[in-house]
């Protein structure tokens, strides 16, 4: 039976495979041919995994076909090229470990590929995770698939170059400052950052140990919610992972958000340099939100001003040590094939780090962090939920990196203060400008990712904009 | 020595732990003499995306040695990672303790020359970290290295990494070590009690105990106001290298007259790290790691903190056994053994445990005393390795119940036998010595076999002579 | 981001490279040089806040006392460890000759 997949989501492919609508043979065979079709336009993988896709999809049919039930069995998906996977080249987007093959499957992956899901491919990102529009790769960068000449976001542009063009039906991500929520954004998808510590990092090359959260960018808020099941969870490689329960987060999706209290940082709204035109959209979405019986107060997250400071002075900081074995040694390239982003990073790491300067820098912004950190929790004892927008400006042209100093600080001031504290954040979009997708950024306290799923589930329900899809 | 200069010691010793598996992860432990690699995972390798787990028994390890040496253990301790390059650390840091280590404040006593002083050698810290790989400096003919061509020998470095990531304690000493011989004395008390508590072999040659003295010299006292001086040196020479006790020695006595020199000449040495050479008995400069190290130490992000509570550090105390000074006070009180006799007998747990073995089996028949025992393991050399204490008790109790006779009565009977035998004692005269066998054997028989006959053939061969 | 206050000099740039073992090239000691100086201007404005009473955050989570028991795990077979090396020679991982002080 032949079928339009391209307005599949996992949910609906779910049901297609157990009713025998289709094989995950079909689906895997239609999304390689897609991936043959546009990704020379759209750079959005590094490694196409065709034998050991449709070897697993094969497998999955042949499961499916004998009652055998597993959440993702037979759903491709994507896998972002920082993630380990064994026996497949994994690059972090970089050319010093352009040739490294992994022996071990990440814990991410190695749950992924438990659940039947079939892995499609690597996918292109900044190298390392430096960046937040895909630009930073040492390949070619990813590009917006509504609208070429545009950026996709990052780091984890690949993965949402891939899910928006429908080369595949998920794709996980990292994110350390905004790397999800920004691609999710652009590319008119749902991401969800975690909680620091909900998701195993085992596995996943690091950037910064106390802020990589591991998540995925899906079309829908139920896909994004049934990968969390999965993922989420205590590892016993990974010593930073609690031992707290994973909730059916699928099951409380359609709840209703009446009562909910829901808080606007004046911070953000107030700000400069935030896009007349994604801010109204974004008013427009807490507009609906606020239809739907919640409601809406302005709050303040007083040291939003020094985020950034704190953040360029521990993340560096950090990047510089994990880089340290990236030495030629064991795997790799020499050190001097590390690119221009990633070497600035290292020095100021080192710098910062570095004997005379460590109490000026590291140990104080450590002192940020907790006043940051405070400030959202005080902040969740008066509201439910936090929203702001996940960037203040739509896609902009590769190349362009925007002349504006003050829109760049705004980028990441609405994102990295989540990473900072250490708390979960969705992106679910919510609109339009000129084309160009724009996202709304809830903000949840630690382990309360149902809320965030329920608000975003609720949103979505009203408004449809997944069902949105790019020209290519 | 130098009645001017006084030496000032601090130890710095590492102790590999003989737990099972890897400090950080799940590889076995026990490295040595295996083929290369292959006791490695992607976190002792420094794979990309590998995290550390640490092992709970280590770390208890690490707060026992603690306490067994006077430490305080503070509640809150913290792992740290310590950055430097070196192509045996594959992340590229150490995952060590730096402002929080486990244990702080102890101290470790020890008797000095004379026996009957003692003196306190405080310890500054007992921290936990992870051991590196092992380079190997060879010369190969490798045509398939990238510079390699068949038949010409390139020099190289090898490393296995099958060491790296196995635990390491790292003990700290004030310099309060005031001489060579007080160094050596402190290793030895610190050796036993490492080996009583069973958590390291410390076999310096095998490399589980490393030993890195800080050794600088300064004037005893202020010339006329004879006031004590009081004040560290501005330097500290670091020596490395070190495989033995007694090297130890050799090296610490070297560089303290090396030091004494340049200072009567009224330079004051360089500080740095120097290498023993043993072979040309001397310590030289180490110029490739004379660059004082800025290892940028910040909390480790990928462990998190320990928190002890009361409760805990008493069950690891209990653990702890009854150490090599408190057993040797209870051998000599409970039976009744000289402090010589004591400490041969507590000097390793096994041999301790080994006499009170014998003890007990010996309590059940009358005249098998604990000083008779104990004669017999130290005096009479019995192989305890080779003799189960139950035999040991046999082999005592038969000799007991041997009716004993006199000296004097053995003296006639060789006299005797000497006097009956003049062939056998002019052929033992004249160079046949295993003729005394046959003369010993003569004497036995007229003894009736009950005497000693090492005692036997000792007189023979006295008389003959 | 304005014209930086405080100019890493190229010395301290060399020695920050060297720490990080670095090699660069003049033309990225240069850039590098104007890059960090930019950066430091900009993250020194946390001096604006008195923190002297703060405590530290190295770790959101809470965690505290994460253990793993004293059991062995199956390792990688010399030849998966060796597998993405450049130079290995009989189950070695080879390099250049270093050379230590004898």
């Amino acid at each position: 039976m032949s079928m339009d997949f391209i307005d599949l989501t996992i949910q609906r492919a779910i049901e297609g495979l157990n009713k025998k609508e289709f094989s995950s043979t079909e689906l895997t065979k239609y999304y390689l041919t897609r991936i043959k079709k546009f990704d020379d336009k759209i750079h959005a993988f590094l490694t196409i995994c065709e034998d050991t896709s449709l070897k697993q999809a094969k497998q999955a049919d042949d499961q499916i076909a004998k009652g055998i039930n597993k959440p993702l069995l037979g759903i491709p998906m994507a896998i972002k090229d920082l993630f380990s996977t064994k026996d497949i080249r994994t690059t972090a987007g970089s050319k010093i470990i352009d040739n490294y093959i992994p022996p071990y499957n990440a814990t991410a992956v190695k749950r992924l590929i438990e659940s039947g899901a079939v892995i499609i491919g690597k996918t292109n990102q900044d190298a390392w995770g430096h960046g937040s529009s895909g630009e930073n790769t040492d390949t070619i960068p990813a590009r917006n698939p509504y609208d070429l000449d545009r950026v996709p976001g990052g780091s984890s542009s690949g993965s949402a170059a891939a899910v928006s063009s429908n080369m595949c039906l998920a794709a996980t991500g990292t994110d350390t400052g905004s790397s999800i929520r920004l691609p999710a954004a652009y590319c008119n998808l749902v991401g969800i950052k975690p909680t620091y510590g909900r998701v195993s990092r085992f596995g996943i090359i690091a950037m910064a140990s106390s802020f990589d959260s591991i998540g995925h960018i899906t079309k829908t808020v139920h896909d994004c919610a049934l990968i969390y099941e999965i993922t989420a969870g205590r590892d016993s490689y990974d010593a930073t992972t609690p031992d707290i329960p994973v909730p059916k987060y699928t099951s409380t999706l359609g709840k209703n958000i009446k009562g909910l209290k829901i808080g606007l940082p004046k911070e953000y709204f107030n700000a400069e340099g935030f896009d007349p035109k994604v801010k109204a959209i974004t008013l427009t979405a807490i507009k609906k939100i606020e239809e739907l019986g919640a409601h809406i107060q302005e709050i303040s997250l007083p040291h939003t001003d020094y985020a950034m400071a704190c953040y360029y002075i521990l993340v560096p900081s950090e990047i510089s040590s994990n880089l340290a074995r990236f030495d030629g040694i064991r795997y790799g390239h020499e050190r001097k094939t590390f690119g221009d982003e990633a070497k600035r990073r290292i020095m100021l790491g080192t710098h910062t780090l570095s004997s005379g300067y460590y109490g000026a820098y590291y140990l104080k912004a450590s002192k940020v962090r907790t006043l940051i950190k405070k400030d959202f929790e005080d902040a969740f004892k008066n509201v439910d939920v936090i929203i702001g927008p996940s960037s203040p400006i739509p896609p902009f042209k590769i190349g362009e990196k925007t002349d504006n100093p003050v829109q760049m600080y705004l980028m990441d001031i609405f994102t990295c203060p989540v990473n900072i504290a250490g708390i979960p954040a969705i992106n679910v979009p919510c609109g339009f400008t000129d084309g160009l997708p724009a996202g709304l950024q809830i903000i949840g306290p630690q382990f309360k990712e149902e809320r965030l799923f329920e608000v975003a589930y609720a949103y979505e329900q009203k408004t449809e904009w997944y069902k949105q899809k790019p020209k290519l | 020595m130098d009645d001017e200069f006084e030496p000032i010691i601090g130890l710095e010793i590492h102790v590999e732990l003989k737990t099972k598996s890897k400090m950080f992860c799940g590889c076995n432990a026990d490295y040595f003499g295996h083929e290369p690699n292959t006791h490695c995972c992607p976190v002792c390798l420094g794979l990309p995306g590998a995290l550390p787990v640490p092992n709970r028994k280590a770390v208890e390890w690490c707060v026992m040695l603690g306490l067994a040496l006077n430490c305080e253990i503070p509640e809150l301790s913290k792992f740290d990672r310590k950055n430097y390059y070196y192509p045996d650390l594959p992340k590229g840091y150490q995952i060590s303790q730096y402002d929080k280590p486990f244990c702080i404040n102890g101290y470790l006593e020890v008797k000095l020359d004379s026996n009957i002083n003692k003196k306190k050698i405080r310890i500054r810290r007992v921290h936990m970290e992870e051991d590196t790989g092992k380079l190997l400096h060879a010369t190969v003919d490798d045509p398939t290295s990238p510079s390699g061509l068949r038949g010409v020998e390139e020099k190289c470095t090898l490393i296995d990494f099958n060491r790296s990531g196995v635990p390491l304690v790292e003990i700290v000493t004030e310099p309060d070590i005031k001489s060579s011989e007080e160094a050596r004395t402190f290793l030895k008390k610190l050796y036993q009690i490492i080996r009583y508590l069973g958590i390291s072999d410390a076999d310096m040659e095998k490399g589980s105990m490393r030993l890195e003295p800080n050794i600088s010299v300064r004037e005893v006292q202020n010339s006329e106001f004879k006031v004590q001086n009081n004040n560290l040196p501005p330097y500290k020479v670091e020596v490395k290298n070190i495989n033995s006790f007694n090297f130890a020695k050799k090296a610490i006595d070297y560089e303290i007259d090396r030091q004494i020199e340049l200072l009567k000449k009224g330079e004051i040495p360089k500080q740095e790290t120097r290498g023993w050479n043993e072979k040309k008995g001397i310590t030289y400069s180490q110029r490739s790691k004379e660059e004082a190290h800025d290892y940028r130490y910040f909390p480790e992000p990928d462990i998190p903190p320990v928190r002890w509570t009361e409760n805990q550090k008493s069950k690891i105390k209990n653990q702890i056994g009854e150490l090599p000074d408190k057993k040797l006070k209870r051998f000599m009180g409970d039976y009744g053994l000289s402090a010589y006799d004591a400490n041969i007998l507590t000097d390793t747990k096994e041999i301790a445990d080994y006499y009170e073995k014998a003890v007990e089996l010996g309590m059940k028949k009358k005249n098998i005393t604990p000083k008779k025992i104990a004669n017999w393991i130290i005096n009479k050399k019995a192989d305890i390795a080779k003799i189960a204490p139950e035999e040991l008790i046999s082999a005592v109790n038969i000799q007991l119940q041997k009716p004993t006779i006199s000296d004097e009565e053995v003296e006639v009977a060789v006299k005797k036998v000497i006097s009956q035998n003049s062939k056998a004692v002019s052929d033992y005269k004249s160079g046949k010595t295993n003729v005394i066998m046959y003369l010993v054997g003569m004497t036995m028989r007229t003894l009736k076999g009950q005497a000693d006959p090492e005692k036997v053939k000792k007189l023979i061969m006295e008389l003959l002579s | 981001m304005g014209k930086s206050k405080t100019v890493l000099s190229t010395a301290e740039v060399r020695h920050i490279a060297k720490l990080a073992n670095l090699e660069l090239t003049d033309k990225e000691l240069a850039r590098l040089q104007k890059q960090l100086s930019d950066t430091v201007d900009f993250i020194s404005k946390i001096d604006e806040l008195d923190i002297k009473n703060i405590e530290p955050t190295s770790q959101t989570t809470g965690l505290e006392n994460v253990f793993r028991e004293d059991t062995v795990r199956e390792s990688l077979s010399q030849q998966k460890a060796l597998a993405n090396a450049k130079s290995q020679y009989k189950g070695f991982f080879k390099v250049k000759a270093i050379f230590e002080e004898e």
